[in-house]
């Protein structure tokens, strides 16, 4: 299904072209392998304003890059998570050149049109993001209080990919320039086109329009695992937001992407809160009906993962309810491990996810930004067989060993509480202190 | 050769998109397939469609068509629920409902192996659903509770306050989830007697798209929704809409919200119906006004200003004339001079701020090529039907759009805003921390501020 080729530049930078004739578009989708755990404490959440700033125009072209792609019927986004950034079109197939000139163009040439003006411009337009995406929505807050309780200060997954605003506030454009030259270069990239195009003629286009960027400068990674492990004890946190019910946040640290435990942690996931067949919602939503909703997820990085799972209390019902509820379920779980109808349903969740998002050539988790994910995280983009054939092997043993792991020693359990709802939270929780 | 970067590269020639040729057989049931052969992956899209949805709850039951719609997947009468999404997962289907205004779909996607089976599992959810009385209270107080939550949202009140505002008394004015206190007078029969009076099998269009020819997709259709003549095939006909408020009760409402570090907007007024004539004049007039990110109210409250993380504009367009809205959230201390910038543009787009030759092109452009990645799946190019399906349309429509938006001139925009762009008739919804804004907004012109109750709706 997923048929590719690849070749490297002189300058690093990868590229990936798969053909699909069966739609006249043509998707580009360009990783950096940078990401907010490439940032420093004091500086986070430059990774991601970058994701703005690259859009506010380069030498070539100082203005909007919105307006020249919105003229070529595109569709355009972008996302920063903690390991890398990606940045997309799908445009008109005849309109490939366009993505590439304003991709290459950007990665070569943004400082000098990076002013004093647009940074302290997007800072404002990040600043509002925070407001809108986490300070004023309800339970807004839970990752920047999940993150920094499971990882200590220095640990790069500590912060969030939005960054804490007194950064923001006090990152300078030289901080921003210098974070640009390290992380931004051709060598650090790899750049996917998928949709009606032939492959000679994309990878010509591709290596015309970027093989005049020079690769970056040599640098040292962050290499290798966490600096620390997982915490050790259970800790217990408690937020007051304004919510109408109680949620509650159990979290662990957990496999990192691709790594053993990783596919059955993520079918662990599907067992526990994966519909309406699984055991928590059927023991919390739907059998002593103590929760309107529930999910669990294996989040994979590149350093480790974290597990989590997550409940909402229905009104007049607190979360040490839920706590007993879901230890019981994990408890069983770890005896006895998951049926074989659960393993079974569990595989075809994940077979039927994957199908259904490869139908797209472009946007999130599309085929380009498949591909370039499998380059990036497992150095092959033809990674997809090995990807499924992990699930496979993935047997109820191994998940039933993986929920043993979920003990409250090394989690972190966060309550959400409505305003002097402190009663709600678990016993025992100080303060979260986020904002 | 190295790239001329004094210059961007120019498009090639756009290629000519066609929709994909729509299969209409009527099966001996009565019900009609529209069906539309999508080569690609080996994934079916199955899609019922009827025309009742959140304007068919009665006055008094805002939300019941939303539950007994949410109440399809808790089993039928073979099947508990469970049951039933063991089946769905074992087949790895994807069960999808939505309840629109004016219409509500139920879809199945699956593997292409899966077809025949995933729609035998369709016909059993909405022939047959169980409707049982426990399920239905759970369901029910699951409503109950995510209404209580949306109270916390700022988008979801300012919302609910416009649609009431604009629409009351009307069957638009409401929430597709309803009231706390409707949902708690409902009852399992109220579900079973809409069930039965609007979601027959005999009342609904099926729409296919996937890899099959159009006799293919009827063939298994046949095999599986086939059979005695369902004698209300067809019908009911849709209720008749009655005339929107045309003057809103009140034009300035707010929602104190204290302490909040933005103000969420809401601010529009009834505009269009899908089958008006200048449908695609306000599409490029949207696109102008606030509909893309390159537009006058995003490039200025968020680019050049650096108020919001994003507004938009749109048009509702439903049966009956649906809102136009501007929405979006603004730090609170630029609550004033955004809600007066949007009134402002709105009004001079008809008047002294006519659309620019540069922004006609580019709203143009926009619609027209980027036409094409709007029915690259199955999914989509079933939804693409609905539509038709749903608002009467001629089954060239999509294939009109293009050349229609290509023909729009900037006379044309000029006159559809200034007729067609209500600023003075606007209803303003602010959810936001009152002691800093409403004396602000109190000297707009708009009448004095209303203090509505966040945690209130009309019963």
């Amino acid at each position: 299904m997923l048929d590719w080729t690849r070749q490297t530049l002189d300058n690093g930078l990868d590229v990936i072209v798969h053909e699909d004739h069966r739609c006249p578009i043509a998707a580009v989708n360009l990783w950096y392998h940078v990401g907010s755990r490439h940032e420093s404490p004091g500086r986070t959440g430059l990774a991601h304003l970058f994701e703005h700033l690259m859009f506010e125009g380069s030498l070539h072209h100082d203005r909007n890059y919105f307006t020249p792609l919105q003229q070529a019927g595109a569709a355009v986004n972008g996302s920063t998570s903690c390991d890398r950034t990606n940045y997309w079109e799908v445009v008109p197939a005849n309109a490939l050149d366009l993505a590439l000139w304003l991709e290459s163009d950007r990665m070569g040439w943004l400082l000098p049109a990076l002013t004093a003006a647009k940074f302290e411009n997007q800072r404002d337009v990040v600043l509002n993001e925070r407001r809108q995406q986490y300070e004023n929505r309800p339970y807004g807050l839970a990752s920047m209080a999940l993150m920094s309780a499971l990882h200590p200060p220095d640990h790069p997954y500590h912060w969030t990919t939005i960054g804490e605003a007194a950064d923001l506030r006090a990152a300078t454009l030289d901080d921003a320039h210098a974070f640009f030259r390290t992380w931004y270069g051709p060598e650090n990239a790899s750049l996917t086109v998928a949709g009606d195009v032939e492959t000679g003629a994309a990878l010509a286009a591709a290596r015309r329009h970027f093989e005049e960027i020079p690769a970056g400068p040599a640098r040292s990674r962050p290499a290798g695992p966490p600096r620390a492990g997982a915490p050790e004890e259970e800790r217990r946190l408690r937020l007051e937001d304004r919510v109408e019910l109680p949620r509650l946040y159990l979290a662990w640290r957990s496999p990192a992407l691709f790594a053993a435990g990783d596919a059955g942690m993520d079918l662990l996931a599907h067992v526990l809160a994966g519909g309406k067949t699984s055991r928590l919602y059927r023991a919390l939503v739907r059998d002593r009906r103590l929760a309107t909703d529930v999910s669990a997820a294996q989040n994979s990085r590149e350093l480790d993962g974290w597990f989590c799972i997550a409940a909402t209390a229905v009104p007049g019902r607190g979360l040490a309810e839920l706590d007993e509820v879901i230890g019981a379920e994990l408890a069983a779980l770890a005896a006895d491990g998951p049926e074989a109808g659960e393993m079974e349903r569990g595989l075809a969740q994940v077979e039927a996810q994957f199908v259904y998002d490869l139908q797209t050539v472009g946007g999130f988790h599309g085929r380009s930004d498949q591909l370039n994910a499998y380059n990036v995280f497992a150095g092959d983009p033809g990674f997809l067989d090995r990807d499924l054939a992990r699930y496979r092997a993935a047997g109820a043993d191994e998940v039933r060993d993986l929920a043993r792991r979920l003990a409250p020693s090394g989690r972190v359990a966060l309550s959400i509480v409505p305003a002097g709802g402190v009663g709600l939270a678990l016993a025992g929780s100080a303060p979260a202190g986020v904002s | 050769m190295a790239v001329d970067r004094t210059r961007l590269p120019a498009p090639g020639p756009a290629p000519a998109v066609r929709f994909p040729a729509v299969a209409r057989h009527r099966l001996t049931s009565g019900v009609v397939l529209r069906a539309a052969r999508h080569p690609g992956p080996p994934v079916v899209h199955w899609l019922l469609s009827w025309r009742a949805g959140t304007a068919s709850d009665p006055a008094d039951r805002p939300g019941l068509a939303a539950l007994t719609a949410d109440l399809f997947d808790e089993g039928t009468e073979r099947r508990s629920g469970l049951e039933l999404h063991d089946a769905l997962d074992r087949l790895g289907a994807r069960l999808g409902v939505r309840v629109g205004a004016d219409a509500t779909l139920v879809s199945l996607t699956t593997l292409e192996r899966h077809a025949a089976a995933g729609l035998a599992l369709l016909r059993e959810i909405v022939t047959q659903p169980r409707f049982a009385a426990d399920d239905f209270e759970r369901v029910r107080d699951l409503r109950r509770s995510r209404v209580r939550q949306m109270r916390s949202v700022p988008a979801a009140v300012a919302e609910r306050v416009c649609l009431e505002t604009l629409y009351r008394g009307h069957p638009y004015g409401h929430l597709g989830i309803g009231t706390d206190a409707a949902l708690s007078r409902m009852t399992v029969d109220d579900v079973r007697r809409f069930h039965r009076e609007r979601y027959r099998l005999g009342a609904a269009t099926l729409i296919a798209a996937g890899p099959f020819s159009g006799d293919a997709f009827a063939d298994v259709a046949e095999r599986v929704l086939g059979g005695r003549p369902d004698p209300e095939a067809g019908g009911p006909e849709p209720d008749a809409l009655p005339a929107a408020p045309a003057t809103p009760s009140a034009r300035l409402l707010i929602v104190d919200r204290p302490g909040a570090v933005q103000s969420a907007l809401r601010i529009g007024h009834v505009a269009a119906a899908r089958r008006t004539p200048g449908y695609h004049a306000l599409q490029v007039l949207n696109m102008v006004l606030g509909g893309q990110f390159v537009s006058r109210l995003n490039q200025s409250l968020r680019e050049e200003k650096g108020y919001t993380y994003g507004v938009r504009t749109a048009f509702h367009f439903r049966r009956a004339p649906g809102p136009f809205v501007m929405q979006g959230s603004v730090q609170a201390d630029a609550t004033v001079e955004s809600v007066r910038e949007v009134l402002d543009e709105m009004r001079a787009l008809g008047a002294e701020r006519p659309v620019t030759p540069p922004e006609l092109d580019l709203a143009r452009s926009a619609l027209t090529r980027g036409f094409a990645r709007g029915f690259e799946t199955a999914g989509q190019v079933a939804r693409g039907v609905a539509e038709l399906v749903q608002y009467d349309l001629p089954d060239d429509e999509h294939d009109r759009f293009v050349p229609a938006v290509a023909a729009v001139d900037a006379p044309t925009v000029t006159a559809a805003a200034a007729r067609r762009l209500r600023a003075d008739r606007a209803v303003v919804v602010v959810v936001g921390p009152a002691d800093r804004i409403e004396a602000g907004l109190g000297a707009l012109s708009l009448g004095d501020p209303q203090r509505v109750d966040g945690r209130a709706s009309a019963p």
